[in-house]
Order: C-alpha cells, then structure tokens, then sequence
C-alpha cells in the first residue's frame, strides 16, 4: 500500500474541499435526494399495492429507516477498508454459503436462510452480491489494467466459486445476479473485447447445457409460459396474463392511485412485492412508468459518474459493478412483469415490499457515497 | 500492488471510461426496450386490455329463480324448496389440504365416497380460486359444527342451494314427478341462458309438464367481483321471476288413501272428478322416495329400485298397459245400443259358451253352465261374457273402435301428464299394419269383453268411467287446477279438443248407468258384496285381466310364478249414482278376481270420499290453514 500512503502524504488534508455539511458526513446529496424521492414516491405505491394496508406501509418504514442507516455506516468508511477486508469478507461468504447447504433453512425445497445464534436470520447469496463485485475489484486493482488472460481466468474462479454455491440452493435468479455483479467488474477491468466476444460464446454454449442439466422443472416452466402465457392461462401463465392486463389497463394516464382494479381485486398476484411495477403501471400509467424508468435512471447516470470520478480502479470498479447490477435488477423486474423476461423473484429495486434486497441496495448506495465523499482532491 | 509492475492511472482511467460509455448505451438500448414494450402495452393495445380488466372485475352472475311450489286442491304443500347446504373447499386458499381435509372428516363424518369425488375433482382442471365441492346436504348438527369451526379453516365454505322437497315423497312420487339435476342431454335442449343458474329441472310427472311455468324466468346482477370470485359489490340487478305456483285437482288426503289401500300390492288407483275432469288421486304402489333422486340417487339405491321385482319406479297409473277385461262391457253397452246392434229387451242365450253362427271354436263364459236367457241389463250386472260375445260379433271392430275410441282408449288424452301410454285400440288397419293378418270375427269376440289386442292404461280406464257417469259429456283428465302466479290457468293448461259422446238417445246413458248400479247393489251383482249397506248409489263394473305375458322362465320359485302368473284385477266405478263426484278405476296385479280384490278398495276409497272428506259441504273442507303467500285470487 506504499503508493497510496504517498498519495496521501501528496494531497494533505488542506487539498480536502467539502462541499457542505452533507459531503462532511460522507453523503451525496444529489444521490441522496434521487434516493429519498424513490423510496416515498414507492411507499405510496406500495401503500395501494399492498391494498391499502398501513402495517405494510409502516413496516417497509422501518426497513427503509434500517437501511438508511446502513447506508449512513457504509458510507462512512474508507474505502480502503473494504479494500483490505475484501478478502475476508468473501472468505466468510462462501464459508456462509457452506453453512447454509449444511444446516440453512428455507421453504419450498430450497435452502437459503442461515439462523445463527445471535444474529438475525440472513441469506448469505444476499450478502455476496456486494462481497463478490468486491472482491473481484480488490483483485483486479492490485494488478495494471487491462487484466491479463490468467488474470480474468482467476477473477473467474472467485466470481463462479459463490455461483455454483447457490446454484445448489437451489436459488439460480441470485446466483446469476451474483455473477454478473461479478462479471461487470471483469467487464469494466478491460477484459478485452476478444476474450468478452468468447465468453459470450461459451454462454451460448451453456445455454442449452443449463437447460437440460442444470434448470429444474419449474425454472423451464417459467421460461416457456414466458413464450407462450396463452397455452396455460389458468397455471403458470395467469400471472403474466393478469401483469400484462393490468400495465395495459393503466393505458397512458393510469386509473388513478387506489384505483386500479386488477390489484386492488386480487387478479394480479404479489402485488406489493415482485409484481409492483404492474401497480405502478396500472394506477399512473405510461407517463408513471416513464418517470419511475426516469429516476431510476438518474440515480444510475449518477452512480456511473460517481464510478467515473473515484480516485482508484478499485473505487471505479466496485462503483461501476455495484450501479450494473442495481440496473440489471431494475431491468429484469419491469421485464419480467411485462412479460419480456421469465418470472424469476427479483424484486423491484426500493420499492417492492419485504426481503433484505432493499437493505443490500442501499448498503451498496452506501458504498457508493463512500468512495466518492473519500476521495482527495489532486489537481491534475 | 506487487512490486515491479507499473500501473498507468491515466490509462486506466481511459479504459474505464471508454467501458463505461459502452455500458452506458447498452443500457439506454435496454431502457428503450422496455420502453418500447410498455408503449406497446399500455398505449397500442390499451384497449384490449381494457376490455380483459373490466371482463376480469365485472361478471354477469344469473340468480336462479324460486321453483314454483305445488299444492294440493286444499292448499296442502306437495313440493317445496328447502335450503340445503353444502361444503366447498377452494384449494388455492387452503395451506395444507391434508390437515383440512383430516379435520374436516372429524367435524362433517365425511364418507369416503365424497372424499373420493373430492380428490377426482380437485385433479380436473379448473379456475383458479373456484370452489370445489366435496359433502352435500349437510343437517343441522354438521351445519352448526361447521359454524363453530368456520374460522380454523380457511377456503372452506358452506353454502346454501334451493332443493326440492316431497313431503309425501312415496305417495306422491308418480303422480307429481320430480326434479333432478340437470344433465348433458337436458343440457342441449334447455334455454342457456334462462336455465344459466337453475341447477334441477322437472324429470317425470307434473314437475316435467309444467317445467316452463313452474321454473319462472332467471334474473341478474352485474357484480364486481376479485379473483376468488367472490361478490364484492352488485353494480346492477334484475330480480328473477319466480315459478308459479301450481294447484292440483288432487286431494292428499285421497291420495294417501288410495296409497294405502294399495299398500302391500302391486297396483293403481286412479280417482277422477267427472264434472271437472280432475285428477283427485293418482296413485301406483309401490312408490319411491322422490326425494333420492333431487340430489342425485347413489348407485346402490338406485340399483335396488330399478332392479326390484315390484318395479317401484313404474308408474302403474299411466303407463301400465293392461286388458281391461270385463271392465270394458259398460261401455260396449252403450256402443251396442247406440249402434242398434241390440235393444233393452234382446236377450241372448248363454249356454255357458258362444260360437259364431252356432258352429266352430267354443268361446267360454266365466260361468259353467251358463246364466240362462240373457238381457243387457243382466249381462252387465252379471258380467256374462256370451252375450258381449255375440254383441262384439254384431258390432264388428270398427264400431266398436269408433265408439271407444271416444270414450279415450287408444291415445293419450290426459291434457297434463307426461310420460302416459296410449293403450291399445284395435282397428283393422291396425291389424294389417302389424300383424299382416286381416282382423277375424274371433278378434271381435275377444275384444268385446276387453281381452284379445285390447290394452289400456287405468288412467283411460278412468278416464272412461267418468265419461259414463257424465253421460258422454267429455272432460280431458288433468292434474293442474289452476295455476297461481303470472301465467292464467288457461294459459298453461292445453286446450281440451276432444268431443263429446252424443248418444241417439241420451237416456242409454242412464240405463247403463243403472245396470252398473246393478253389479254392487243388485242382489245378482258380480260386486254385490262390496256395495253392501252404502249409504248412496253408485255404480260399479267388475274386470279380470289375464296374465299372458309372464314368462315361465323364472322356475326356481313355483310359489312366486303361481302368485305372479294370477290374474289382475280390475274394477271402475263412479259415485253418486245421480251427480257423480268421484270416477274410480283400480287394478291390482296378480289380484285374482275384480270382485274380490278390486271392488272393495273402490268401496273404500268411494267411502272416504263421500263420507268423511266432502261430508257437509262439497267443495273446500277443513284443510286451509298452509295458504301461500303469494296467492292473489281464490278459484
């Protein structure tokens, strides 16, 4: 770590310019804001989502008040920290992940909740979302950029050792989501365009391997009721056919908050949880879509800059994996409650009820604003 | 950073920056795709969609109307709806359907039938969210159970259906009929839409005859509903039309009688009020419980009625096709003098036997030895077969099926009854059509004491007896007396086109009327004894059919064969003499003698009739107190 010791000894604290109180305790305003507005602007949708229920609205609350705070912690520490802990914490992960196809728990055949003494109950794969673009990152920014091949083979095993993990769960939505927030920082290191174009290749190679070997039952049944809803209307299809009805009811203005009549009568399943965007859709309609697809692109065009500013790669990396990833689950829910994407459980990002996804997200946020508030200001 | 390795800040920054502006327009393409497609949805095919969300909330839910009720001539309830309930389970709302189901069976004691329907439906395809039956017709212990253990069970309801009830179930179960559940056959041949919440419809009797008047007309309600289906709210009704209500002709109290009187036998009894035409009692014994086949009649039991020897699910009244016999001489009398084939004072005589034109196959009377010089008015009395023998001969058949055929023989003439046979009136044409054969002067003879081809049903018979007693004036049997709703009688009731039997000389009717009187008053009456020490005149013919038909294959019982291979008995009669109230006709299979067996239930009932049920005034006695609420005017 000699150079940036000497970094540091270069810039000096007087090199320092806080922009305002927010900046001195390591927030971003601007990310803050577009943040804030997402999360109450998705209360009052989940407010009528979840059919009107003030102990949802009031337990989201809570959760959004936790993970505002793990934000607030995340932030405050440097970067460097999540450097030098980057390999301990992926270490703990997979022993996690380890413990969890031992002795987790779970419903529905799958295992994914570790119960320790002590602790509140956690999904691991959960916590490997952030501690494998980490890792990856940590990786990568020991070394010159671009990485070499043996380099992005050995930044491959550490992405891939977590996703077969919880692919044995079995959990694959998380484990693809895992991997390619792992995959983004390999992406974003300078992987070369050739080795990207074989990689891809190969992926189109393991599309029908995983398909005959890997996918279970119901996995295909989601991909094939994906294109053709029609031929099972009453099973699987009835959630896609009853999303589509409700986004396409909505038409350009929405019925209205409160108002629309596919969720608020129960035709459109999980409603104030992975399907929300259909709400959304229904009561605002295209204009409310469009500017809910609008702050949430904000709020990634200014991760991306935050990403293209920070200090070091290992900054630009982790930023860059981290608002990736934060968009690929915006992507694969709308798509998915479209009916352009097969089902799988990603909930909507900030706004969908329940689940430690929101407390990920914004520890990730945290992150964020800690590798852009920390950064030292150099001229040149 | 290992040591000897130079890192290019600058550089890297670049490769960074160049990556992320690649990231940056893949991700507006992927942003435009999804834009793209909620354009698609929510703009281009807004309407459609539009139309799938309000078909998804609004449903049009028909409300089946309220079966009309069914009286009896005194306002006595036949058939009635009562609610019954029943237990549904919707799967989706159920978390473990074993313990449910385990639970269930202790609180309901459900049979493993019904649990084996359950699984099977529950297999079949279905609407998410739609409730899947699994026990019917709970009583009230289970209801109240159910009441109490409601809230442990989600997606477990009870509901409440219409259902038709006889309170007489055996003793009016031939002659009203009764609902079942609609099939696939009925299915196709129903209004859709008017039937579209109606579950029974009318199978057999008046309940099939007068299924249009008695269903009324379906209503609806346009209700908003969530994808469980259940009501939230009724944007919109229109009330259904109830069923009218039907009063009978028919007297419960003779019914029962009639019923009773059987009871232990195989056989009818059918009672007529001449002047009207109405049934007053139409009873075939034995019966069955018509309320086993409302819901549905298990395998078991509908095996053991259809499969007894005493057939209980045929209606002897309407549709037991039997020779009259004897009881067909009163009514050849009339045709004999009417067609001037013979006079009062023409006598015959009876040697014990008959033969055409003195020669050739001896036809015997019931009477060894004969009954001597013969007249009409002792023929009847007596029931001599030579004389009718002779008079048959005389008339040929096409008199004697011109005549009879107005008396109601050969068709079915009852304007309201479903499912009557038509009997068998011989005619020439009939006999070239189905037997090839051209019709003998020996065909004549058999058919003028009611055997040979002769068939007829002991409706007809009736039916034929109330023709005697009003003097030729015909009135068509019916069961509706007037029906009470928004139809008018004459609406619902057919019109009656048969006509009259004028006679040359009306005053044959009273002499036959006379000689009949003869049979149970006359002191050489075949029915003497049955017209003992009755307190009014009344007339009666006594008739024995033979039993050709039973086959001699069934030999392991000799008892059971000889009692089954017995002649039926007959009898019809009408009271009072002067002003007939009540036509009777009565056939007890397997019976033996008309006189023996038959005439006295006649007696009887003819007793009830006069003396204990229309003593004092005639036409509305004790029974008025079960009036129905909606009656309007008072026929």
């Amino acid at each position: 770590m000699a150079d940036r010791d000497f970094v540091r000894h270069m810039s000096g604290p007087s090199l320092h310019a806080p922009r305002g109180f927010l900046n001195r305790i390591h927030l971003d305003p601007i990310l803050l804001v577009l943040l804030l507005i997402l999360l109450v602007g998705g209360l009052f949708v989940l407010y009528s989502g979840g059919d009107s229920s003030i102990a949802i609205v009031e337990s989201q609350i809570a959760r959004i008040g936790v993970a505002l705070v793990v934000m607030f912690v995340f932030a405050q520490l440097d970067p460097s920290v999540y450097r030098r802990w980057a390999p301990w914490l992926y270490g703990l992960g997979l022993i996690a992940l380890i413990a969890v196809l031992l002795v987790g728990i779970g419903a529905k055949g799958a295992q994914r909740w570790l119960a320790l003494p002590g602790l509140p109950r956690f999904q691991p794969s959960e916590f490997m979302k952030l501690a494998v673009p980490i890792m990856t990152a940590w990786y990568f920014s020991r070394h010159f950029l671009p990485p070499r091949m043996s380099r992005v083979m050995i930044a491959l095993v550490i992405v891939f050792l977590p996703m077969i993990l919880i692919v044995k769960q079995p959990d694959l939505g998380t484990a693809l989501l895992v991997g390619l927030a792992g995959l983004f920082v390999v992406f974003f290191a300078g992987m070369s365009w050739k080795l990207l174009g074989a990689f891809f290749g190969m992926a189109g190679v393991a599309a029908p391997v995983m398909w005959f070997f890997v996918m279970r039952d119901y996995q295909k049944q989601r991909v094939l009721t994906l294109l053709d809803p029609e031929s099972d209307p009453l099973g699987a299809g009835w959630n896609i056919i009853q999303s589509k009805t409700a986004i396409g009811s909505g038409g350009l203005m929405g019925k209205g908050w409160l108002q629309g009549t596919q969720s608020h009568l129960d035709f459109l399943p999980e409603s104030h949880t992975d399907f929300i965007v259909a709400v959304l859709a229904e009561e605002f309609g295209f204009i409310g879509v469009t500017l809910l697809i609008t702050l949430y692109f904000l709020i990634i065009a200014r991760c991306l800059y935050i990403a293209v500013n920070a200090q070091d790669s290992f900054g630009r990396l982790v930023a860059g994996a981290l608002t990736m990833t934060f968009f690929i689950y915006v992507f694969v829910n709308i798509g998915m409650v479209s009916g352009i994407l097969p089902i799988v459980g990603v909930p909507l990002p900030m706004v969908s009820y329940g689940g430690t996804s929101i407390v990920t997200l914004m520890a990730a946020f945290g992150v964020m604003m800690s590798i852009h508030t920390h950064r030292r200001m150099i001229s040149a | 950073m290992p040591w000897g390795e130079f890192k290019d800040t600058a550089a890297e920054r670049r490769l960074f920056q160049r990556r992320v502006l690649v990231a940056l327009v893949i991700m507006l393409g992927m942003i435009g795709i999804l834009v793209a497609r909620l354009y698609y949805l929510q703009i281009l095919n807004h309407e459609n969609f539009t139309t799938l969300s309000e078909n998804n909330r609004v449903q049009v839910q028909p409300i089946a109307p309220p079966r009309g009720l069914i009286y009896d001539r005194n306002d006595v309830l036949l058939a009635e709806n009562r609610p019954v309930f029943s237990v549904t389970v919707v799967p989706e709302r159920v978390p473990d359907m074993d313990r449910t189901l385990a639970q269930l069976r202790q609180i309901l004691d459900i049979s493993d039938e019904d649990l084996e329907r359950f699984h099977k439906r529950l297999g079949e395809y279905r609407r998410p969210y739609s409730p899947v039956p699994l026990s019917y017709d709970l009583n009230e212990k289970q209801i109240a159970r159910m009441a109490v253990h409601r809230y442990e069970l989600p997606g477990v309801e009870v509901e409440a259906e219409l259902v038709r009830y006889y309170p007489y179930s055996e003793i009016t179960s031939h002659a009203l009929g009764y609902v079942g559940r609609i099939n696939q056959e009925e299915l196709r041949r129903l209004d859709p839409i008017d039937y579209a919440g109606t579950n029974y419809v009318g199978k057999s009797g008046v309940e099939r005859f007068y299924e249009e008047a008695l269903h009324g007309r379906v209503g609806y309600q346009h209700v908003e509903t969530n994808a469980r289906g259940r009501t939230l709210r009724v944007l919109e009704k229109e009330n259904p039309v109830p069923g009218d209500d039907l009063r009978l002709h028919l007297d419960i109290r003779l019914q029962q009688k009639a019923y009773d009187l059987l009871s232990g036998r195989r056989g009818a009894i059918v009672a007529i009020e001449p002047k009207t035409g109405g049934i007053l009692a139409l009873a075939s014994v034995p019966g069955f419980d018509a309320n086993l086949f409302v819901t549905g009649i298990s395998v078991d039991a509908y095996k053991a009625l259809s499969e007894s020897p005493d057939k209980p699910l045929f209606n002897r009244a309407l549709r037991g096709q039997y020779p009259p016999g004897s009881t067909i001489k009163p009514m050849m009398a009339v045709a004999g003098l009417d067609s001037d084939n013979t006079t009062r004072d023409r006598t015959v005589w009876d040697p014990g036997y008959y033969q055409i034109d003195g020669k050739g196959r001896r036809y015997r009377d019931w009477k060894w030895g004969g009954h001597g010089w013969v007249d009409l008015d002792k023929a009847i009395a007596e029931s001599c077969d030579t004389y009718f023998y002779d008079l048959g001969e005389r008339m040929g058949v096409d008199t004697m099926s011109k005549y009879l055929d107005r008396f109601g023989f050969g068709k079915v003439t009852a304007l309201d009854v479903s499912g009557a046979q038509p009997g068998l009136l011989p005619t020439r044409e009939w006999k070239r059509g189905v037997k090839n054969q051209p019709w003998y002067p020996g065909d004549s003879v058999n058919m003028s004491i009611g055997q040979g081809y002769m068939l007829a049903t002991p409706l007809q018979l009736a039916t034929a007896t109330a023709v005697l007693a009003n003097h030729g004036k015909w009135q068509a049997p019916r069961m509706l007396k007037e029906a009470i709703g928004a139809e008018s009688t004459e609406h619902v009731l057919p019109e009656d086109t048969h006509p009259d039997l004028v006679l040359k000389r009306d005053a044959n009717w009273g002499y036959v009327a006379d000689a009949m009187h003869s049979v149970v008053q006359g002191s050489h009456g075949t029915a003497r004894r049955s017209g003992q020490g009755a307190p009014y005149d009344f007339a009666g013919k006594t008739g024995t059919a033979q039993v050709f038909s039973l086959a001699e294959n069934e030999r392991y019982d000799a008892d059971e064969i000889r009692e089954r291979l017995r002649d039926h008995a007959l009898f019809i009669a009408f009271a009072p003499l002067e002003d007939p109230k009540i036509a009777v006709a009565v056939i007890v299979e397997n019976g033996g003698g008309g006189s023996s067996t038959a005439a006295p239930l006649a007696r009887q009932l003819i007793d009830a009739w006069l003396l204990d049920m229309n003593a004092g005034e005639p036409e509305k006695p004790v029974v008025a107190d079960k009036k129905p609420a909606g009656e309007t005017s008072d026929g």
